[in-house]
């Protein structure tokens, strides 16, 4: 699959604050700019991928509200991991020839809109989790939690260290006029912060914000037509093992492990072939396990290798360039924005977060309680 | 088919005040939560069995939450010595006291297993 079909647009909306907004609304406003973005309109997509926590037949929804007749809709719900995993079927179908252009897309409110209370009640009730809800963990905080607290008790692992981390994405959001979050944080804000679930504070938590994203996925001849310089997929890999976190074999190992390993094995590369890196940090804990999962340093070690600055502008790794999870933009489900950033970097659009040449942009999608792990690497041109 | 499924069957022995987890004939591991098919090895020769209710905490941490609302309180994973794992809570401590490698013993209370320190 390797360089067979590659982004051509991106675009987002409604990123931060959209009172008043649904969130098909939003969707189709991203989407409207990833299909400008890619020189074309809604009458070119005839492939539609969509997931929501929300929308029931989500895939109908957008496809009627923009005026879409696809021959081909994907709606996988494996949790905010699912954007990045919709490259894997979006990609088969074009491959097949199925369909020509596929329009990914993502919307929520989760900051604004009404009713999230009432809907968390409504899905308990649905899905009652009988093995875990009767302890009322607080979720998702309480299950990385418990995944951090046993990381710093098998490896040393420090609160500060997991606080780098938050100060880090804090940092090149400040570079980001987009971010969300840009006011100065530092690692003693971080630990100071109000305790959410130990130890965990609420700056190592994701933003709750509204926003939408969405990318416009196509054969690699027809993407080399388009205006934008494309993002080539060069590799994808997924892996779960467990939806619930007293499921997770081991807290300290993600299923990052086979989920890296497939993608870079598709792309022909390794963790030295990256220049830049979008990781899903739903929590700091989560970027320092995929660090250490994906290659980037060894078990356990993920505690220094982040601390002195290594993943913060200026450092030797830049990762989450965009400010993240922890200081972009975070509605619900992050996955879309990691491939908008990737594509971003790649064609040098960062601005003053523009990490210098890069070539190779590695994306990696969560889902659930560390569940659901699906890994990206899209590379320009130059890495065909 | 059994009358009700394996998640009902176990709700109804922890009503009855029995904690019970699955043992599979096949593999002879040890199974929980309660399932159809053994997620080891697949049979569906899955029987109930009392374990011991020796168990080690896994790992933990305190949610916090307003005095007015009730207080922190605990959440924890918990390894029973029969090799499978829960989400539950130690109770009869302040949850600060509660530890990784603590060795705790399962009781049934409010129709849940909790664990108090061994």
């Amino acid at each position: 699959m390797r360089g067979r079909v590659a982004i051509a647009g991106v675009g987002l909306a409604g990123c931060g604050e959209a009172p008043g907004w649904s969130e098909t609304e939003i969707a189709a406003a991203a989407a409207k700019k990833a299909l400008a973005d890619a020189g074309i309109t809604a009458r070119d997509v005839d492939g539609l991928v969509i997931a929501s926590t929300n929308i029931f037949m989500s895939g109908l929804a957008l496809a009627e509200h923009m005026g879409i007749r696809p021959k081909f809709t994907e709606s996988t719900m494996v949790g905010g991991s699912s954007f990045v995993g919709h490259l894997i079927p979006a990609a088969l179908a074009l491959d097949a020839g199925l369909c020509d252009v596929v329009l990914v897309a993502y919307g929520s409110n989760q900051r604004t809109g009404v009713g999230r209370a009432e809907a968390g009640k409504y899905k308990m009730a649905l899905d009652p989790q009988v093995f875990e809800h009767p302890y009322k963990p607080f979720n998702p905080p309480t299950s990385y939690a418990l995944a951090a607290a046993r990381h710093m008790h098998q490896y040393g692992t420090k609160r500060e260290q997991l606080a780098e981390i938050a100060v880090a994405a804090r940092k090149w959001a400040q570079l980001n006029p987009e971010a969300f979050a840009r006011e100065p944080l530092s690692v003693e804000d971080v630990l100071k912060s109000r305790m959410v679930c130990d130890p965990l504070t609420v700056r190592d938590c994701c933003l709750v914000t509204d926003g939408g994203g969405a990318y416009v996925l196509t054969r690699a001849d027809r993407a080399k037509a388009a205006p934008q310089k494309p993002a080539y997929l060069l590799g994808v890999g997924a892996a779960h093992w467990h939806r619930q976190i007293s499921s997770m074999p081991d807290l300290t190992v993600t299923a990052a492990t086979e989920s890296g390993k497939r993608a870079y094995d598709m792309a022909r590369l390794g963790p030295q072939d990256v220049d830049v890196l979008e990781l899903y940090d739903a929590f700091t804990i989560n970027t320092l396990l995929f660090l250490e999962d994906l290659g980037f340093c060894k078990k356990g070690e993920g505690g220094a290798f982040v601390s002195g600055g290594r993943i913060a502008p200026g450092g030797e790794l830049p990762v989450n360039t965009n400010g993240g999870g922890l200081s972009c933009v975070h509605p619900g489900m992050y996955g879309i924005f990691l491939l908008v950033e990737a594509v971003r970097q790649l064609r040098g659009e960062g601005g003053a977060r523009q990490v210098k040449g890069a070539q190779v942009a590695l994306a990696h999608g969560n889902g659930g309680v560390l569940s659901s792990q699906i890994t990206a690497l899209l590379g320009t041109q130059e890495t065909l | 088919m059994p009358p009700s499924g394996p998640e009902k069957q176990y709700l109804d022995k922890l009503a009855a005040g029995r904690f019970e987890i699955q043992r599979c004939a096949a593999c002879a591991k040890h199974v929980f939560y309660p399932r159809v098919i053994c997620p080891h090895c697949g049979s569906d020769q899955l029987a109930w069995v009392a374990p011991s209710g020796r168990g080690t905490v896994y790992s933990t941490t305190i949610v916090r939450r307003r005095p007015a609302d009730g207080g922190d309180y605990n959440v924890c994973l918990v390894d029973l010595e029969e090799g499978v794992r829960l989400l539950s809570r130690v109770a009869g401590i302040a949850p600060e006291q509660v530890r990784i490698g603590m060795a705790v013993r399962a009781r049934v209370a409010h129709n849940l297993v909790e664990f108090t320190p061994a």
